[in-house]
Parts: C-alpha cells; structure tokens; sequence
C-alpha cells in the first residue's frame, strides 16, 4: 500500500488552463473584430499571383479615392471545390472562379446570387480570358505538336479532375473541340478521341496547381494540360531551361467569370467595395496587371498593346460547340456523365 | 566464434549447451545485417527526410529563413495553432480525464459504449471528421441558417478548426489514462472512501496524483496532434490566407505557390515541434519510471 495522500489539501492544483481558456477566448473575439473594410475573394487555382497584385494595385486606388482602409482576403483551390465551400457557408465577397458553371451552381443551389449574374459586368462578366496548351520537358522528348500527339499511346498526360476542377474541365472540352474540328461533327469519334485521351492519365489531382507541381515538382507525365497562363508562370518560375511551352492547333477560349455575392456583401456591408473590386479588373490598370500575369485581357487597348505576349492559335467558343456551360455540364461531368463512362481509375 | 564451432563434431553432447548460446546470442554476422538493414531504414525514411527539411529551410540563408517565418500570413498561421492547441489541448484534457475516471473506476450500463465513442475519432478518416461539421454547420446543413441569422459563424472559421481539432485529438488523453488506471485498481479509492474522504478528495489526492506523469505524457502527444492536424482541419478551414490557416495548411499553400524555401522554413517549425515533443515525451517517460521504482 503507498502512504496515504502525498499533496496537501492546500495545493490543490489550482486548474491554471482555464485562464489560458479565457484568453484564447478573448483571442477569437479580437480576431472577428475588424475595424476597417475587409473583402474576401474566393478564387481558383492558378490565380494566386494575379490576385496578389490586382490586390495590392486595387487597395491603393481605394485609399487614394479617400474611402476607408481595404485588405483583401483570398482563397485558393479548385474552382468546383470553392463553390461548394461557398455554397456551404464560406463568406465570400465575390468569387472569380474558373467557369461560370460553378457560379451558377452558387446561384442555383446556394441561392446567394440571382441566377442572372453573368449579365452583370462587361464581357460575360469575365475580365479575362484564357485558353489550354501543352507544358511539356525541354527539347520535347516525346516530340508532341498536337492534340493527335497527347492521346498517341504510351504517351503520360498529367491533367487535374474534371469534377473538382476548372482547368480539368476546360482541358477536357478542348480536346472535344479539337476532335469535332478534326473528325466532323462525329460525336462518337470525339469521345472515342477523348477517352483514348484519359487512357493515358495515371493520376487525377484535385486542382490545376496540383497537377503543375505533379508534372514540375514531381516529374511525372510527359505531358501537362495546362492554363495557358499557368504554363507560362511555371516555365517563369522554374526555369525556361527545364520546360517548353507547346501550342495546339485548335482549343478552347475560356472565359473564367467573376461576381459579386448578393447575400454576403448585403449581410456584411461590403457591396460597394466588392463591386468597384471587381470593376477595377476592367479598368486600364487591372488590364495591365492580367497581362503581365499572362492572362488574356478583353479590353481594346491592353489587346493591342500585349498581343505579342499571347499565342495565335484558332480558340473556339464553348457555346458554338456545346451550348451552354449548363449543357456541357450535364452531359459530360455530370454523375453517370461521359467523363464517369470513359475514366477508368489507374489509367489503362 | 570458433571456441563455439570446434566441439561440434567431436562432441554432439555438447550440443544442447550451444543450442542454449544460440538463443540469446545470435552470431555476430546475423547480428551486424539485423542491425544495419534497421539503422538503413531509419536512415532512409526518418533521418534524411527530416535533414532535408532543415536544409531545404535553410538553403538561402538565415535571413530568408527568418523572413520566411515572420512574413504576415505564416505569423497569422502560428498564431491560429496555438490558439487552435491553447483550447484543444485543455478541452481534451478535462473531458479525457473524467471519461478516463468514470471508466477505469465506475461500473455502469453503457460503459463499452463510451469506450467504443472514445476510439470513434482514430477509426474514422479525418476528412470525415471534418465533413459531419460541414453538414452540421455549413449553409446547407441543420443549424446553416441560424447560425447566419444570428451573424455566427463556425466552419470556415475558427471555432470549426476549433471543433474538428478537438474530434480528432479527443482520444490521446483518455487512451492514454484508461489502461493506467485500470492497471492500479480501485483499491486506494475504496481506501480513502473508507476513511471518509469525499469523491473530490478521492480524485485530487488519490488518482490524480497516480496518474500524473501518464496524463501528461498524453497531454504532449493530443497537444503535438493537435498542432500538426492537416486532414480535418483542411476540409473546414476554407484556406483564408492570414486567416484560417494553420501551419500545416500553409506549408501546403507555400509550396504550391513555388515558394519552397517558404514552405520548408514554416515544415522545419513543425519538424522542432515534433522533436520538442519527442524530447519532452523521453523525459516524462523516465520520470515515470523513476515514481514507480520509488514506489
């Protein structure tokens, strides 16, 4: 048997932690108390350096029109997964998203916007556009032209999810487009091309920055489907030395939407600041910033001006070849759609 | 060697004596492969991955690794996991110690029950963990609307990393005290119960000061949990930059944008954290040995 109690009854132990309980407490109320204006914009992937800079230009122009001060909160990831977080109760003051399939999903399903959004900024309410070309290892190995090349077999293609990400899905449409221009408009052929074309995926990143560092980082693939203004960042950021950027004949123009959250922006006073934001991407200088980031710009001016930076290549609309981004949705990714019946998980 | 292989063949009475050597002495040469296939192992899997990420940190110099880890939003992630550990930890600590008590010390109807709820968070992935508080909490989910009627907000914030944190470490604690206290018995209690001692007085000073060393040794391992969490936090973090994310989330953050020195400098952070917690963990072991062999 041990001797009897070996603490004194005076020295009880005291419970110090919940001091440290109430402080933490204190803690969180300071951290929700914010005294100036702060905007919280939901983004996709390959948009963190652009919005870095679009943010810091825009804060300037708003101190300098004499408003109170602004910061700008961001939020990365593939562009389906932010809806959904958006849809599911992440406080977003606008959201500049991938396709406007995922925003009308916020609309739809979240009902915090009105389903007419995109009539409400200029160009579809996309301040920019891109489109999909190849990143592939310098000298070009595997000697890859075109879109006849990524499905040839044997060959490593690295491209995100369809169902999670945006530049999956409009890497998925451009090689439909490519395969109707090619074959006729053969739907069959088109998903025979397509599904010869995921054959040869081995992994399925859940957004486009994933499978950027898969094919850079990890050396893996031969070649990537890639956000033209990703491919140029990549070559940029890792060296021109290691990987070459490689331009199809055809693909798509995409036209990443941005919006304003009606529900959001009314609960948190913020509509004022989250709509001169989201104009300040057309303005001349936010048309700057997205050219230098290698983004397309849609105004006049910044057209001219950077056209050397961009490369020529035919970019067909998605409506002229699928409608609309709802038809598209629902016939290619949708549960039970094209994509489910010709993606075998593991490739092969 | 050859004192042991001479007497062989001469001699098979001799036999069961080296049989007997033989099964607490293998030969030096099993011994020298056994122990280098381990420490190549070790080396291969533990010690240059987490070489790598001190010299990864460290490439470019102290003053980039020092301003890698004072930038705005890595400061804003440590501070969110400590104040993420600073409730989690303690929160685990009294609900760990009182399941702990109720079930190495009580009998009652559904005890196998709360047991099985205890290990419920080490069996379930923590992305599940993370997702009931999405449809718990979430706009969609059942308390959605109130929650934003009332301007509350609970994922994609902090008391969803709060919440999820806490699910995941909640076994640390009671795991560690339930086999500890079963092990000494109710004995002393009964004792003291005998004696006249009230059941707080019981706990204070005849359990608690039983357990103490186990209790903190599960403390160092639910807190070193708790701070390194990626899973379940990820799922109801949102990725707020300077706002909801958490070490570990910003390492990932970093290290997709190319920033890799960035990132291995915020992973180094984590790296001492868990040798600082190895150490701690070694120490509190050995104080544990030396109470029970003053015992």
């Amino acid at each position: 048997m041990r001797p009897g109690p070996t603490v004194p009854l005076t020295q009880i132990p005291q419970m110090p932690r919940f001091h440290l309980l109430l402080a933490a407490l204190g803690l969180i109320a300071s951290l929700s108390a914010q005294a100036d204006v702060t905007l919280m914009n939901v983004s996709y992937d390959p948009t963190r350096e652009l919005y870095q800079e679009i943010n810091a230009a825009f804060a300037k122009r708003w101190a300098v029109a004499g408003k109170e001060k602004i910061s700008i909160r961001q939020s990365h990831g593939g562009s389906g997964k932010q809806a959904r977080a958006v849809i599911d109760g992440l406080d977003a003051d606008v959201v500049t998203l991938a396709l406007a399939y995922d925003i009308d999903e916020i609309a739809a399903r979240g009902k915090l916007l009105p389903v007419d959004w995109q009539k409400r900024l200029p160009h579809n309410s996309s301040p920019y556009t891109s489109t999909i070309v190849f990143l592939v290892r310098k000298g070009n190995p595997k000697n890859i032209q075109d879109w006849e090349d990524v499905v040839r077999p044997g060959i490593s293609v690295v491209t995100p999810n369809p169902k999670t990400s945006g530049g999956a899905r409009w890497n998925y449409l451009a090689a439909w487009v490519y395969a109707i221009k090619k074959y006729g408009k053969d739907d069959a052929k088109a998903r025979d091309f397509v599904s010869r074309l995921y054959r040869n995926v081995q992994v399925l990143d859940s957004g486009a920055r994933g499978s950027t560092t898969t094919f850079v980082e990890r050396g893996i693939g031969d070649v990537l489907l890639a956000w033209e203004n990703e491919a140029f960042l990549a070559v940029k950021e890792l060296g021109p030395d290691k990987f070459q950027i490689v331009v199809p004949s055809v693909s798509i123009l995409a036209e990443p939407p941005v919006a304003v959250v009606d529900k959001v922006v009314d609960r948190r006073n913020t509509r004022l600041a989250a709509q001169a934001y989201l104009e300040f991407l057309y303005t001349d200088e936010g048309q700057d910033i997205i050219s230098r980031h290698y983004y397309r710009p849609t105004s006049v001016i910044a057209l001219s001006k950077y056209a050397k930076l961009f490369l020529k290549l035919n970019l067909v609309k998605l409506t002229d070849v699928f409608g609309s981004w709802q038809n598209a949705q629902k016939t290619h990714f949708a549960d039970g759609g094209v994509f489910d019946q010709i993606f075998v998980p593991g490739g092969r | 060697m050859s004192a042991a292989a001479i007497p062989l063949p001469v001699a098979p009475a001799s036999s069961p004596a080296r049989s007997v050597r033989d099964a607490t002495h293998e030969s030096p040469w099993v011994r020298w492969t056994l122990i280098g296939i381990a420490l190549a192992f070790l080396t291969l899997f533990l010690f240059v991955p987490l070489a790598a990420v001190f010299y990864e940190a460290l490439r470019k110099g102290v003053d980039v690794y020092l301003a890698a880890v004072i930038e705005e939003d890595a400061l804003a992630a440590i501070r969110l996991t400590l104040l993420t550990a600073a409730i989690a930890v303690p929160l685990n600590l009294v609900f760990g110690v009182a399941a702990a008590w109720a079930i190495a010390k009580f009998e009652f109807r559904g005890k196998n029950l709360l047991v099985t709820l205890i290990d419920l968070p080490f069996s379930v992935s923590p992305v599940v963990s993370g997702l009931i508080y999405v449809l718990v909490f979430g706009l969609q989910g059942w308390f959605g609307e109130t929650l934003r009627d009332h301007d509350l907000k609970v994922i994609f914030a902090v008391p969803g990393i709060v919440l999820a944190t806490v699910f995941v470490t909640f076994p640390f604690v009671a795991r560690e005290l339930i086999p500890l206290m079963e092990a000494q018995g109710k004995d002393e209690e009964e004792a003291a119960v005998v004696l006249g001692a009230s059941g707080w007085q019981v706990f204070w000073r005849v359990t608690l000061p039983n357990v103490k060393w186990g209790l903190l040794y599960g403390v160092i391992l639910c807190n070193a949990r708790a701070m390194g969490e990626f899973g379940a936090v990820s799922v109801v973090s949102g990725h707020i930059r300077g706002a909801t994310n958490t070490m570990p989330l910003h390492v990932e953050i970093l290290y997709n944008e190319y920033q890799f020195t960035a990132a291995f400098a915020v992973a180094s952070l984590l790296a001492l954290l868990a040798l600082v917690t190895l150490a701690l963990k070694t120490w509190v072991e050995r104080r544990f040995e030396q109470d029970r062999a003053a015992d």
